[in-house]
Order: C-alpha cells, then structure tokens, then sequence
C-alpha cells in the first residue's frame, strides 16, 4: 500500500484541543511506520499502487471523451468514401477499424480488469479461422458463422482462463503468450485450416449494390462503432464496476462479496468474443488468411495500442490503435526501428505516465447524478 | 520401440533440457526474489548468442575456422559478463523505478524490455540470420547404441558444472544467504540492514549470466542466431521454471529436464512441428492440475 | 451446537449468537497464530478483540472472513457452517471488513468505492448495462443515492466524485467504513479503525460506532487504543500467543489478572498499555469524550 500516512493534514481544530494525556499508546506505529517505508523500497515488483498524485485531465482527453466526440468521428467514419474513395484509402481505414475492435475488446481484459492478456491475437485468429473454414469448405454465407465464433471464442477462453485466472495475474500473462503460439502453430499444421498457405476465398457480406470495399467498409464500420459504444457502456455499469474493483485490490472486492474468479471469467471471455468478432471482420476484409497474420507481434501491438491511448479509457484506446494502425503506413520500411522505439516507449510509458497519454477520467460528473442530501438520522437501512 | 532409440530420445532430451535449464535458472531466481516475470530473460540468451557471434567475429582471425572447446569457453566467460551487465542495466533502467507500481505495469514494461532487445538487435545486426563464424566438430561416440557427439557431452558438463557453480554460491555464500533471505521477506532484509538493492542487481546479473552462457552454446551448437531465437526459448524456461515450482532453483533444472525429456519424446511421437504445441499444453494442463510445480511450496498470497 | 459452557455474555438478554467460532486453530508451517480459538458474537454488540501484537487477532479475522483456512476449528454464522467458504460467499451473507491497512480502490471515485459494498444487491445484468435499459438506470440511480447516504452515515466531507486516494488519510478510513457499510452486514469486522487517527478523529469514531451498533450491526473490533476499547465494547475477548485468554466485559476485563500478565508479561513496550488497562478508572472508561479533555 502506499497510502502515505504523511500526507495526512493536521485536523485545524487538533492543537486548539491540545491534550496533555498522551495519544493513545499505538504499539503498531512503529511496525507501520516501517512497513510504509519498507513497502516503497523493497516491495515487490507490483504490489503497490500507483503514487497517488491528483491527475490533470489534458484537454485531449476532456475533449475525446466528450459524448459528441464520438458522434463527430462516427460521422466522419461514415462519411470517408465520400471523401476519398481510393481502395487504398479504404482498404487501410478498414484495417485501422478492424485495429481499434481488437484494441477495445483487449481493452477490456487489460484495461477494465487488469489482466495480461499477451496472446490476444489468439481470439482473432479462431474468429478468422471459424468463419474463414465455414464459410470456403462448407460454403456458409458469413452472418451464419457468427454464432459458431462467439461460441469458438468462448471455449478458447474458458481453456485458457479456466486453470489460470486463479493463480496470479502473471500465470496468466505467460500462458496467453503460450497459448497465442498454440493457435498459431495448431493452424499452421492442421490440413483443414490449410496449413501456411491459409484459407483463401473467403465472402464477403454481399455488395449491396455498392462497390465491394466500400460496402464491407461500412458494414465494419457499424460494427466497430456498436463494439466501441458496447464496451464502453460495459465499463460504467455494475460488471464494469466489479472489473475495476478487481484490478485495484482482488481482497477488498472479496470481503465486498464479488467472486473475483467470476468476475475475471466474464472479463476475459468478453474479451474473446471481441477478438472473434474483430477475426470475422478481418476474415471478409483481406479475403485470405494464414498463420503469420497471428503472430506475438501482432499481439504485442494491440497491447501497445491499449498502453498508449491510457488503460481502461475507452476514447483513449480508441485514438492509441487509430495510431498505432496507421503509422506503419507513414513510416514504411523502418519496422524494426518502429518495434524498437515501441518497446522503448512502452517502459518510458510505464515509468512516467502509465495511465497513458488520453487517460480515463475518474471523475463522475456531479451534475448528472442527482444528489439527495439526507440527514443522518435518516437513513433507515436496517442490516 | 526398442531400447537403443529409447536411450537416443533420453540424450537428446537431457541435451535440450540443459538449455532450458540455465535459461529457466535465471526466470526463476529473479522470480523467487522479486516475483517479477522477466519476459525479457529469453531475449537476454539471445543477446548472449549475439555477444559470443561478435566476440568470435573479431577473434577469428586469431582462432581460425575450428574453435576448441578451450576458446569456446573463454568467449562463452566473456560473454556472461557482457549479458550479465546488460541484465543488470535493465534491472536498474526499467524494472528498478516500479518497484512499487502496480504489478500490470511492470509486466507490461518487461514486454517492453523484450521488445527493444530483440529489435534492437534487429536494427543493429540486421533482421536475416547470422551464421556462427565457428562450428564444432560432429565427432560422435555411441553409448550402448545411442549417439552422442563431444560437443553435446562437452556442453552438458559445462551447464551441468554451471548449475552446480550456481548452487554452491546460493547455498554457501554470503550473496546467496542475502538472495534466499529476501525471497523470504524484503522487508525483513531491509531492517537487518541487507542492502536489498545491490542484492537485487546481483541477481539479475547471475541469472543473466546463465542465460548468455546458453545463448553461446546454442550459437556455437546449431550453428545459426537470429534476433528473435529468445522468444520460443524465454517461454519454454518458463514453463520448466513452473515445472519445478517457480523461484525453486533446483525445481528449476528438474523441470528443464522433465521438459525436455518429454519433448524429446512428444516429437518422436507426434512429430517435430507439434513440439512447441505439445510443451504449451502440457504447461496449461500442468497448471490446472500442480501450479506449484513438483517441488514448489505452496503459496498463500494473502491480505 | 458446541458452544463452551465458559463464554460469558456480556448483555444476558442478546440470547441469539450470530457468529460462533469453535476451537479455531490457524498454523503457517510451524507457527500457530491462533491456537483453537472460540468465542461467539451476539446480535447487534459490539465486541473487542485485543491482545499484544503478534497475538493472532488479524489471523483470527481473515479466518472468519474466509481470507485464510483454519487448519482446524469451526466458524458458523447463524447456524451455517462457514469455515473455509470463499471469502465473497461470507461477505455476501452479510459479513463485511474493513483491513488493518487501508484497502481502498485508489484509482475509483469515492462514490464507486461505496457502490462496491453494494455490488452484490445491484439488480443489473450485462445486457442492462450494454442497452441503457430503464433498470439500468435506476439502479445506477439507486446505488448513487444509497452511497451518498452511508457517505453521509460516517460523516464523510471531501469530494466524493474524484479518485479515493486523494482524499485525506482519516477521510479514507471512513470511505473505507462506509463502503463495509454498504454492504449492509449484519456483522461488521474492523482491524484497528483509530490506527493513525488523531484525537478528534477517534472521538468522531467512538460517535460512529455507536451510531452503526444503533442499526443493529454487530461490530466486532480489533483495537490497540484501550481508551476506545474500553468506551465502546459491550465485550472484550483477549488473545495472547494465538490462545484467548479472557472474555469478558471491560470491567472484568481490566481486574483480570491474566490479561495484566499477558501485557507486562509480553514486553517493555506495551506495559504502558497494560497499566492503561489497569489504570483508568471507571470514570475515565465510561465517560464521555468531554471529560478526558478537561
């Protein structure tokens, strides 16, 4: 804990009083006073919270977490085609969208709940591959796949979080990396999954009379747009609560009677049904897929995305993979010096601003809860 | 099946499982005293790789094409210094200044360590593998029908005598005494006046040591490095560390070797393409059914 | 039921036990920190648990609370078995806790750390959330309401809608108390509330917990201020070396000659606190705050 006892102010009316008799005998003062100064110089990697200094909201951040922000960007997202209708203008917008599903649904996982998800191309790929086999060797139109990756989805997390959501968060980080190797490698040797050539051909949702892109473009869109507002909204309610309740003290949300287990189970498994929706997606937009496209890599820069745009913010995050989608397109043929600065910024990120660059805002908005002020002797709630 | 293939699989899994166990040595000291999982650990057996390519690089001239083991070594020295300082300069630079930050941030700045190792690496020695200046000799002997070449044996006594070198300065030194005490309780440590910082760097610069002496031999043995070789590697020491119940140095090594044993076994009976498949299962079903790990304590990590 | 014959109750007319603990023993390799513990809790009292550090208390309530498994012993709360349930099935039953060391949501808002008490009485599903429904609204509303009122309840002052760790150190205790609250227990477990407070700040929380007793909550207390113990406790149940040693109320337990032993015993740095214990008088104990600061 790093509750620093020093910050306490004097009550003003304390030495008006001025006792003579001497404060209580406190025979833990000592042992505390060096447990807090023992917690902040040898803790353990990751047992305390962050210093609790008061955040500045940037205006950025007042500002893309505005709700008219959100309309304003679907707009433009909507409108784009009309701007610019180049397929390769589309075919990187689309990509980018696709980008910011993944990052909002590992948003949820990381973010919301504080859990390391490094194989999270994992959900990707078994929703690409669900609807990618279904829909070329059994020749199902795409809509009819969708149950079956929500369900696919479901059963990798259930696999994968099942044994180790109950041991400490880091199992969790090591064996999702294993497990995002497991589907990768099961795909590449598989003959049904059509080893490293991969599955080609895939539908798409139908023209709708417009051009092909376009039409697949805005269908993403719509759907991006629903999965951002969805987990969004998640995050406020009463699930989302519990998810960040776990991610700031698992005991206290225990003694409070919410079964971390539980709830961690919901966290990461949402998080899965977002990363077989986005693979559905991804499937109908490149057409072919094939193992390379789910390597840790590709993993890793959802997480960054995450990192970047500020844990647990939903604008934020949205903003950090617009960014890390398109920046490969302004900086081509420097990937590794790209990766390299990436790792780099992710430990500067952590050392001086882990909440990200767009963080969320944990202030609530007074103005809209109503607040009944009520006096002591009211309140009636009898245990 | 018969009993001279048999043996043949046992060699080659305690071969690999030599290399997983200095690697999975140093996951799971830094573990047991910090419990912070170093993802960059399998990056730092890669820069060992790269440190003993360089460092024969310039040496050649003096070697010539066919290195003895005796060069081999002193090259491998070298380099355990080298890694063991730059795992050390990691500990400081990225690890040291979240020590009390929430435990997602540091495992996310460990991602990020890994990242800028390997790309690092990438940027300055190119992303195409490099060929190893030197190659060892494939001299072989048989025993009771199984083959084994000097260079497996060579390399096997060096880990074996690593290990125990590791052992001895755990269990007999004053450095050690400090690593177990903290493990048990940092804060304890700190009020008995150990200097848990320095401790810690030692730490990081042994168990890096370990994993630069694996890097070397793995270059000089197969041959061929690349800037990502740490990462399939940095996993399986960690599924041997959780083997053998993680921060448990001997645990450690049991571990590798179980690991590698049943690779060893996995692909001859699966196939060689389903040997990273099978060791990652087999750690997610290790996990549900002994997290502790077959010499682990068990832990309550309580209020 | 096993309840001991030697549990004397403080308040003779509370007949009905809600927490009964049965030769409770909690060991960690070869230290024993509780040593088969009873001791029972009666509806609505307030109890102390005190003894010198080290003594087990702490260990005790992470045992009832479900935080650790006995290695031996029983707990029931009303009647139910509850040894070794998870800790969030005991919490929802109506068992809440404060910790001995502020275990708040930092990052959370002071109103979402309340709403966290009543997590488990929030009627709304996922779907709720995801749609806006009309109950979704309500209950945020509801729940927004309930938290300002326990806020209100512990005389909670700072700013409720920015993060918890802002606040000062005694407002987080409170936050802290507050969110318990919200769980609407019929137990309430604090570990060393007045730790760290001043002297205002303990008079404010002697006000307190009489007020929460007044609800019928039980309260059951770990506390090393002896003048607080004393002031509040229907009860006192002493622990030394993991073994109880006396049980019984303040004034019993201030003549005890057992539990005078066990602080002077214990070593140089508690002896004041055992001649605290044996040396206010009845005055002192049982009178108002007024009177100690004259």
């Amino acid at each position: 804990m790093s509750t620093d006892r020093t910050n306490r102010p004097e009550q003003p009316n304390a030495s008006a009083t001025n006792r003579t008799a001497p404060d209580a005998v406190d025979a833990s003062a000592f042992v505390n006073a060096v447990d807090n100064r023992g917690d902040t110089k040898v803790a353990l990697a990751g047992s305390g919270l962050a210093p609790g200094k008061p955040r500045k909201v940037s205006p950025v951040s007042r500002l893309i977490s505005h709700p008219w922000f959100g309309l304003v960007i679907v707009a433009l997202a909507v409108a784009l085609p009309f701007i610019d209708s180049r397929a390769y203008t589309i075919r990187i917008s689309t990509d980018a969208l696709i980008f910011v599903m993944l990052a909002v649904g590992l948003n949820i996982v990381v973010g919301y709940c504080g859990l390391l998800d490094l194989g999270y191309a994992a959900f990707f790929a078994i929703g690409a591959y669900t609807s990618g086999v279904l829909t070329t060797t059994f020749g199902w139109p795409v809509i009819a796949t969708i149950p079956c990756v929500v369900v696919a989805a479901v059963i990798g997390g259930l696999l994968i979080g099942g044994p180790t959501l109950r041991l400490r968060s880091d199992y969790l980080a090591i064996v999702t990396l294993g497990f995002g190797e497991i589907v990768r490698i099961t795909a590449n040797n598989l003959e049904f999954t059509g080893g490293p050539n991969g599955v080609f051909g895939i539908p798409d949702f139908g023209d709708f009379g417009l051009r092909a892109d376009i039409a697949t473009y805005w269908i993403v869109t719509v759907v991006v747009a629903l999965a951002v507002l969805a987990s969004a909204r998640l995050g406020r309610g009463r699930l989302g609560r519990a998810w960040r309740f776990v991610r700031e003290d698992e005991d206290a949300a225990e003694a409070m009677g919410i079964h971390t287990y539980k709830v961690k189970f919901a966290a990461y498994v949402t998080g899965a049904i977002f990363g077989g929706l986005a693979g559905v997606l991804f499937a109908v937009h490149q057409t072919a897929i094939s193992p390379p496209s789910f390597n840790f890599l590709y993993s890793a820069l959802i997480l960054m995305a995450v990192v970047l745009g500020g844990m647990g913010s939903t604008p934020g995050v949205v903003v950090g993979a617009v960014i890390i989608a398109l920046l490969p397109e302004l900086l081509r043929g420097v990937e590794n010096w790209r990766y390299f600065v990436f790792g780099v910024l992710l430990i500067v990120l952590m050392i001086f601003r882990p909440q990200g660059i767009w963080p969320h805002r944990v202030g609530e908005t007074p103005a809209k809860v109503r607040r009944k002020p009520m006096r002591e002797d009211d309140v009636e709630v009898v245990p | 099946m018969d009993l001279e293939y048999l043996l043949q699989l046992i060699l080659n899994g305690l071969f690999v499982g030599s290399f997983y166990g200095l690697v999975a040595l140093g996951y799971s000291m830094v573990y047991g005293i910090i419990k912070l999982l170093n993802f960059a650990h399998g990056d730092i057996y890669m820069l060992g790789a790269f440190s003993g390519y360089t460092l024969l690089t310039i040496g050649a001239g003096v070697i010539g094409g066919q290195a003895s083991i005796i060069v081999l070594v002193v090259i491998m020295l070298i380099a355990m210094v080298l890694t063991g300082t730059i795992g050390l300069i990691l500990e400081r630079v990225a690890y040291r200044p979240l020590r009390s930050a929430p435990r997602l941030s540091v495992l996310i700045t460990a991602v990020g360590a890994s990242f800028a190792l390997e790309y690092g690496i990438a940027v300055s020695f190119g992303p195409n593998p490099r060929v190893y200046p030197v190659g060892l000799g494939n001299e072989s002997f048989t025993i009771f029908g199984a083959r084994l070449t000097y260079a497996q044996l060579a390399m096997m006594l060096i880990a074996v005598a690593l290990m125990v070198g590791l052992d001895q300065i755990v269990r007999r030194t004053r450095s050690g005494r400090a690593m177990r005490a903290i493990s048990q309780d940092p804060k304890a440590c700190l009020l008995m006046g150990i200097n848990v910082d320095s401790v810690i760097s030692r730490t990081f610069f042994v168990g890096s040591a370990l994993a630069g002496a694996a890097g070397v031999m793995s270059g000089a043995y197969y041959g061929k490095i690349d800037f990502l070789m740490g990462f399939i590697i940095g996993l399986k020491a960690f599924t041997a560390a959780v083997i053998g119940g993680i921060g448990n140095l001997r645990g450690a090594v049991l571990g590798a070797i179980v690991l590698g044993l049943l690779e060893s076994f996995g692909t001859a009976w699966l196939g060689s393409e389903w040997r990273d498949v099978f060791a990652f299962g087999f750690l997610i079903l290790f996990l549900t059914v002994r997290p502790t790990g077959l010499l682990g304590e068990r832990v309550t990590e309580r209020v | 039921m096993t309840a001991p014959a030697r549990i004397r109750t403080g308040s003779g007319e509370k007949a009905s036990w809600l927490l009964e603990v049965d030769a409770m023993t909690v060991a960690f390799g070869g230290v024993t920190a509780v040593d088969g513990l009873t001791f029972v809790v009666n509806e609505g009292e307030v109890l102390s648990v005190i003894g010198p550090n080290g003594a087990g208390k702490t260990s005790a309530f992470n045992c009832i609370t479900g935080f650790y498994k006995p290695t031996g012993g029983r707990v029931r709360l009303d009647g139910t078995d509850i040894t070794g349930m998870r800790p969030a099935r005991i919490a929802a039953m109506g068992v809440a806790r404060t910790f001995q060391n502020l275990r708040l949501f930092g990052e959370l808002s002071v109103l979402d750390n309340v709403r966290a008490g009543m997590h488990v009485r929030i009627k709304q599903s996922a779907f709720d959330a995801i749609l806006h429904t009309p109950r979704y609204h309500r209950s945020e509303q509801e729940a927004t309401d309930e938290a300002n009122r326990w806020l209100d309840f512990v005389g909670s002052r700072g700013n409720r809608y920015n993060e918890v760790r802002n606040l000062p150190y005694g407002e987080q205790r409170r936050v802290e108390i507050a969110r318990a609250l919200a769980r609407e227990p019929r137990m309430l477990l604090l570990d060393e509330p007045a730790a760290g407070l001043n002297h205002n700040e303990k008079e404010q929380l002697l006000d307190l917990l009489r007020r929460i007793s007044d609800l019928g909550t039980a309260v059951v207390l770990i506390e090393h201020d002896m003048g607080l113990v004393m002031q509040v406790s229907e009860r006192i149940v002493v622990l030394n070396y993991g073994k109880e040693i006396a049980d019984g109320t303040p004034t019993q337990i201030r003549s005890n000659p057992a539990v005078i032993e066990a602080y002077l015993g214990a070593g140089d740095d508690v002896e004041e606190e055992a001649e605290k214990i044996a040396g206010l008088s009845d005055d002192q104990v049982f009178g108002q705050g007024e009177g100690e600061q004259a």
